[in-house]
C-alpha cells in the first residue's frame, strides 16, 4: 500500500540518519540532521495554516446550525479574525505597516497581549495553585504506612520551601541540624527524589529508545492508522 | 449517624469551591499585608550565583528565555535578577527565545530593566536580541554548530553582521555561559541535552517550581545550578541585594519575588491547614465507622 | 516503581537460536564499520614555542605548554586551545584576571585577539576558522594592567571527523540495546511465547467505555500538548488506534481535541482505520477528532470548557503534559469522570496519580501499545527494553560494590574499574 509505504519509508530514513549523524559529525550527515529539523519546522509551520482552517470549519459550522453552546464558538472565531487582522495589518504600530515588529510597544496587537492575553494565561496558569489545595486535601490521606510516609514527605516539602520551615526547627540545636526542616526538604529533593526520578528516566529512556526502534523499522505503524 | 458525625461527614465531602475560597483569601489577605520573610540562600541556588560572579567581564552569556505570560508571574522575578547581575558584571547578554511568546518577555527586559536602569549599555554592543525560532531543540543542534544557518538576522530585523558583539562568532560553542529560563519544553533540558552537554558549554537556569524534580538529577555535571520557582528567585534576590548594596538601596521593586514569597508561605500553611482537616475527618470517621460495625 | 521485569519470555519447543533478519545483519554491520572506523582517527596537535614576555609582566607569567589542535570528534571548523596556567593563577578572584587567545594565519603574525577565557581555565575552542587553513595561536595572561604572552602554538588546521570517539559509550549502550530489542524480537517471531504483567490502567479500558456507553456520555482523549515529532504523543496515538476500535466496536462517541494540527491530521488517520477495522466506518465522525489551539492555556481552557459542559464519563490522557495535567485531571474528577492517564514528563506523574483512577507510568506508556496489540513484534521489543534495565542496575550494583570495596581496602585495581564505570555512563565529553 503506498499510502502507508512512502511514510514508513520516510519515517526509516530521518531516523536512520539522525541516529547515524549523532557518531558521524562528517558531512553529509552532520548538514542532513540540521536539514531534517528544518524541514519539520516547514511542514508544522504550514500545518498551521491546516489547524486554522480546521478551526474556522468547525466552529463556523457550529455557528451556522446554532448548534449547542455555539456562543463559544462565535467568541472563539470572533477572537481568531479580530488578532489575525489587527496582527498583518499591524494597526497602532508606531512604524506603520511597514514596521518589522508586529508586537511593537502601541500597536493594537501589543494591547491584545498585554491586556487580554497575558492576564489570561496567567489566571489559568493559576488555577494550578487551587487545584493543588482541592487535590491534596482529596489524596493525602493517610490511609496506610505508605500514605502516611507521603503526607509527612508533603508536610516537610511545603514548610520547607517557606520561611516557616525555617522558623519551626530553628530551636533545634546545630548537632541536630538533619532534624530541621529546610535541611530535610533540601535532602528528600536532592537524595530520594534524584534516586526516584533518575530510576523513572532510566526507564522512560529505554522505553523512547524501544519505541523509536519499533517505529523506525516498521514495527509499529499503529500511528499510521495500520494494524 | 449523629449530628456531629454528620458535620465532619460534610466536611470530609468539603465541596473543593470551599478549599478554593481559602486559598483565594490567603493569597489576597497576604498580599494586601504585604508580608515578607528574610530568605536564606540554598547551594543551587548560590552556585548559579557564583557563577556568573566568576565570569570576567565582556563574557559571553546567552540568555534563552523559553516562557510565556502564563509562567511569567512566577519565572520573571528570576529573569530580572538575572539580567541585572550579567549587567553589573559588565557581561555580554545574548537573549534568544524557543517559545513564541519568549521574545516577549525578552523584550520586557530589554526595555523595563536594561533601557531604564542601564542607559550606558547599547544594544548590539552590549546586548542584543537574537528572536524567536521555531523548531525547539533543532533550533538549539543547529545553532551548537552554526548559528548564521538559523539566525540571518536579530529580532530587530539587523543584519547579524552589523551587529558588532556577533563578529568573530560563528556557534555558540563561543559562549562563555547558558543561563535559561524555562517554563517547560522545549526549554532547560533541551539546552542540556543539545547544547551544553555536546558543545562543552557550561548551563545554569531556573524553572517553574514543579519541572524543577525533573532536572536536579542533572545537577552537577551537566547543570551547575538549578533555580525551581519563586522560591529559589527570592533567595537570588537575597545574594543580588547583599552583593550590589548600592543598587539595591531603596529599590524594593527589585524585589518582586522576596514580596511573592509572603503569600506562597501562606498559601502552604493554607493547604497544610486542609489536609490535616481532611486527615482529622478522615481518621474520625473510619473509626466511627468501625464502631458502629462493631454495634 | 515495579522492580519485577515488564515481560518475561517463556521458552517454546523451538530452543535454537533465531536466524538472523536482514535488517538485523544491515544494523550490525553498520555498528562494526563504524567501530572500526575508530582505529582512523587521530588529530595531530601542535604545540607553542617559547614564551614572549610581554608589558607589565613583573608579577604575573605567561601559560605554558599551549597546544592547538584541530577539535577531535567534531564536524571541523573547530581549533581546540590549551595551555597550563601559571602557578600565579588561583582561580577566579585571585592575582590573574583572565586570558586572552590570540589567533594569526602565520606564526609571525599579525594576531587578533579572538576570545577570552577567566581565570582558572586552560583550554578554549576557536569556533569561527575555516577547514584546511594553518592557524596559530598565543595565549596571554591579563592581571590588572599587565599581560604576558606565551609562545606561539601551531601550525593546526580544523577537519571534519567520521566518528565521534566521544560518543563510544552512547554507541556500545545503544548497539546492545538494539541487539537486544531485535533478538528478541526474532526470538518471540518463532515461536518464544512472553509473559506480561497486567497494566490496570489499560485493562480497564474495555470497563471505562462501556460505562460510557452506559451512560450514553462521550469518551474524551486528550494526547498532550507536543507535536508528532514527540515520541511521547505518537504512544498517545498508538493507544488511541486501540481505544477507537474499542469505542467503536461498543458504538460509542470518542472525542479528541488536539493542540497541534498535526496531531489532529494524524489521530483523524488513526481513529478512522480503527473504525473502519472495527467495521464500523460509518459510525466515525471526523468532526469529533478537532484542533483547539497551540497555546497552552488557551487549549486547557478549551477542554476544560468541553468537559465542563458535555460531562464526559471517561477521559483518556495519554501523551507528553505540563502545568496543564492537574487542571484537566481534577476537572474531570469533579465531573465524576473515569479517569486513566499515561505520560513520561516524571514531573506530572504526581498530578496523575493524585487525580485519576489509574496512571501509567513513563514507560509503561511506551509499553501500552505493544501491551493493546499483543503483536509478538512488539512485545519483543519490551523484552529487549526490560533486558537494557536490567543491564542498568546490574552496572549500578556493580559500581557501587566496587568502589565500596576501592574504598575500603585502597586498591587502586577496583578504583580504577570504578572510575572506568564511573566515565563509561557520564556523559561529560572526554
Amino acid at each position: 500500500m503506498v499510502r502507508q509505504t512512502i511514510p514508513l519509508m520516510i519515517t526509516a530514513i530521518v531516523g536512520f540518519v539522525l541516529v547515524v549523524a549523532y557518531f558521524i559529525p562528517h558531512p553529509p550527515f552532520d548538514t542532513l540532521r540540521e536539514d531534517f529539523a528544518i524541514y519539520f519546522d516547514i511542514i508544522a509551520s504550514v500545518a498551521f495554516i491546516l489547524g486554522a482552517g480546521n478551526l474556522i470549519m468547525m466552529h463556523g459550522s457550529k455557528i451556522s446550525k446554532r448548534d449547542k453552546s455555539w456562543g463559544y464558538s462565535a467568541v472563539t472565531v470572533g477572537g481568531f479574525i479580530l488578532v489575525l487582522l489587527i496582527g498583518l495589518t499591524k494597526i497602532g504600530n508606531p512604524d506603520g505597516f511597514r514596521g518589522s515588529s508586529v508586537t511593537a510597544e502601541g500597536s493594537y496587537f501589543d494591547y491584545v497581549y498585554r491586556y487580554i492575553f497575558r492576564p489570561c494565561a496567567a489566571t489559568m496558569f493559576a488555577l494550578l495553585a487551587f487545584y493543588v489545595a482541592s487535590a491534596s486535601f482529596r489524596a493525602f490521606r493517610a490511609k496506610n504506612a505508605e500514605a502516611t510516609i507521603l503526607l509527612l514527605v508533603a508536610f516537610i516539602i511545603l514548610l520547607g520551601r517557606t520561611f516557616v520551615g525555617t522558623l519551626l526547627t530553628s530551636w533545634l540545636p546545630d548537632s541536630l541540624f538533619f532534624l530541621k526542616i529546610p535541611y530535610l526538604a533540601e535532602k528528600i529533593m536532592t537524595v530520594l527524589n534524584f534516586a526516584g526520578n533518575r530510576a523513572i528516566m532510566i526507564g522512560i529512556a529505554l522505553g523512547i529508545i524501544s519505541t523509536s526502534l519499533k517505529v523506525i523499522i516498521g514495527i509499529d505503524r499503529s500511528y499510521l492508522g495500520a494494524d | 449517624m449523629n449530628g456531629f458525625a454528620r458535620f465532619v461527614d460534610a466536611i470530609d465531602k468539603l465541596d473543593r469551591r470551599w478549599v478554593f475560597l481559602g486559598v483565594g483569601l490567603a493569597v489576597v489577605i497576604s498580599s494586601m499585608f504585604g508580608l515578607t520573610f528574610p530568605e536564606i540562600p540554598t547551594p543551587m541556588v548560590k552556585a548559579v550565583f557564583d557563577k556568573i560572579e566568576s565570569l570576567p567581564a565582556g563574557s559571553r552569556v546567552l540568555l534563552p528565555f523559553d516562557y510565556d505570560p502564563g509562567s511569567e508571574p512566577e519565572l520573571q522575578p528570576m529573569a530580572d535578577a538575572f539580567v541585572r547581575h550579567c549587567a553589573e558584571k559588565g557581561l555580554k547578554m545574548y537573549f534568544i527565545a524557543l517559545w513564541p511568546l519568549g521574545q516577549n518577555m525578552v523584550v520586557g527586559v530589554t526595555s523595563n530593566i536594561l533601557e531604564r536602569e542601564y542607559p550606558h549599555l547599547r544594544y548590539g554592543y552590549d546586548y542584543m536580541d537574537l528572536g524567536y525560532k521555531s523548531g525547539n531543540e533543532g533550533v538549539v543542534a543547529v545553532i551548537l554548530t552554526d548559528l548564521k544557518k538559523l539566525y540571518t538576522t536579530d529580532a530587530r530585523g539587523s543584519s547579524i553582521d552589523d551587529i558588532p558583539m556577533l563578529q568573530g562568532i560563528s556557534s555558540i560553542r563561543s559562549f562563555d555561559l547558558i543561563l535559561n529560563i524555562s517554563a517547560g519544553y522545549p526549554g532547560l533540558k533541551e539546552w542540556i541535552q543539545y547544547a551544553g552537554t555536546p558543545g562543552n558549554i557550561p548551563v545554569a537556569g531556573g524553572c517553574t517550581a514543579v519541572q524543577a524534580p525533573l532536572l536536579y538529577p542533572y545537577h552537577p555535571e551537566q547543570l551547575l545550578g538549578l533555580m525551581g520557582g519563586i522560591k529559589a528567585a527570592a533567595e537570588y534576590e537575597a545574594l543580588m541585594k547583599d552583593r550590589f548594596a548600592d543598587k539595591y538601596r531603596g529599590h524594593e521593586e527589585y524585589l518582586s519575588a522576596l514580596r511573592r514569597m509572603g503569600p506562597q508561605t501562606v498559601t502552604h500553611l493554607t493547604i497544610i491547614f486542609f489536609i490535616i482537616l481532611g486527615n482529622l475527618t478522615f481518621w474520625y470517621l473510619r473509626r466511627h465507622r468501625a464502631q458502629a460495625k462493631l454495634r | 516503581m515495579r522492580p519485577r521485569s515488564l515481560l518475561r519470555v517463556r521458552r517454546s519447543h523451538r530452543t535454537d537460536p533465531p536466524h538472523g533478519s536482514v535488517r538485523f545483519a544491515l544494523l550490525f554491520s553498520l555498528s562494526l564499520i563504524t567501530t572500526m572506523g575508530c582505529l582512523f582517527c587521530s588529530a595531530p596537535q601542535a604545540s607553542a614555542q617559547t614564551p614572549d614576555r610581554g608589558e607589565g609582566s613583573a608579577n604575573v607569567s605567561p601559560p605554558s605548554e599551549v597546544v592547538a589542535r584541530d577539535t577531535p570528534s567534531d564536524r571541523g571548523e573547530s581549533i581546540a586551545v590549551a595551555w597550563t596556567p601559571p602557578p600565579e593563577d588561583t582561580g577566579p578572584g585571585g592575582a590573574i584576571d583572565g586570558y586572552r587567545i590570540l589567533r594569526a594565519q602565520s606564526a609571525t603574525g599579525p594576531f587578533e585577539a579572538i576570545g577570552q577565557a577567566s581565570a582558572g581555565a586552560a583550554a578554549y575552542t576557536d569556533t569561527n576558522v575555516k577547514n584546511g587553513i594553518n592557524y596559530y595561536y598565543t595565549v596571554v595572561t591579563l592581571a590588572g594592567t599587565a599581560a604576558v604572552s606565551s609562545g606561539v602554538a601551531g601550525p593546526a588546521q580544523a577537519h571534519p571527523q567520521w566518528l565521534n570517539t566521544n560518543q563510544w559509550n552512547a554507541f556500545i549502550i545503544l548497539f546492545l540495546l538494539l541487539g537486544f530489542n531485535l533478538y528478541y524480537i526474532e526470538h518471540i517471531k518463532s515461536g518464544g511465547k512472553p509473559f506480561i504483567r497486567k497494566l490496570a490502567g489499560l485493562e480497564a479500558v474495555s470497563e471505562a467505555v462501556g460505562r460510557a456507553t452506559e451512560m450514553g456520555r462521550p469518551i474524551l482523549f486528550v494526547p498532550g500538548i507536543q507535536d508528532m515529532n514527540d515520541i511521547q504523543t505518537v504512544a498517545g496515538i498508538t493507544i488511541l488506534g486501540h481505544i477507537g476500535r474499542t469505542v467503536a466496536e461498543y458504538d460509542s462517541r470518542l472525542v479528541v481535541p488536539t493542540s497541534r494540527a498535526l496531531v489532529m491530521t494524524t489521530a483523524r488517520e488513526t481513529v478512522r482505520e480503527a473504525y473502519l477495522s472495527a467495521g464500523r466506518p460509518d459510525s466515525y465522525n471526523e468532526n469529533d477528532i478537532y484542533y483547539v489551539t497551540d497555546e497552552q492555556f488557551g487549549y486547557v481552557a478549551g477542554v476544560n470548557g468541553y468537559m465542563v459542559r458535555e460531562k464526559p464519563a471517561t477521559c483518556f490522557y495519554m501523551g507528553a503534559f505540563f502545568a496543564e495535567s492537574l487542571i484537566l485531571a481534577e476537572t474531570g474528577n469533579s465531573i465524576g469522570a473515569i479517569q486513566v492517564a499515561g505520560t513520561a514528563m516524571p514531573a506530572q506523574l504526581p498530578f496523575f496519580v493524585a487525580a485519576c483512577d489509574y496512571t501509567l507510568i513513563g514507560e509503561e506508556l511506551f509499553a501500552a501499545s505493544a501491551y493493546l496489540s499483543g503483536d509478538p513484534k512488539q512485545l519483543g521489543s519490551i523484552k529487549g527494553q526490560d533486558v537494557g534495565k536490567l543491564l542498568g542496575m546490574a552496572s549500578i550494583v556493580l559500581g557501587v560494590l566496587i568502589s565500596s570495596l576501592g574504598a575500603i581496602t585502597g586498591w587502586g585495581v577496583l578504583e580504577k574499574i570504578s572510575s572506568w564505570i564511573e566515565s563509561f555512563w557520564s556523559t561529560t565529553l572526554a
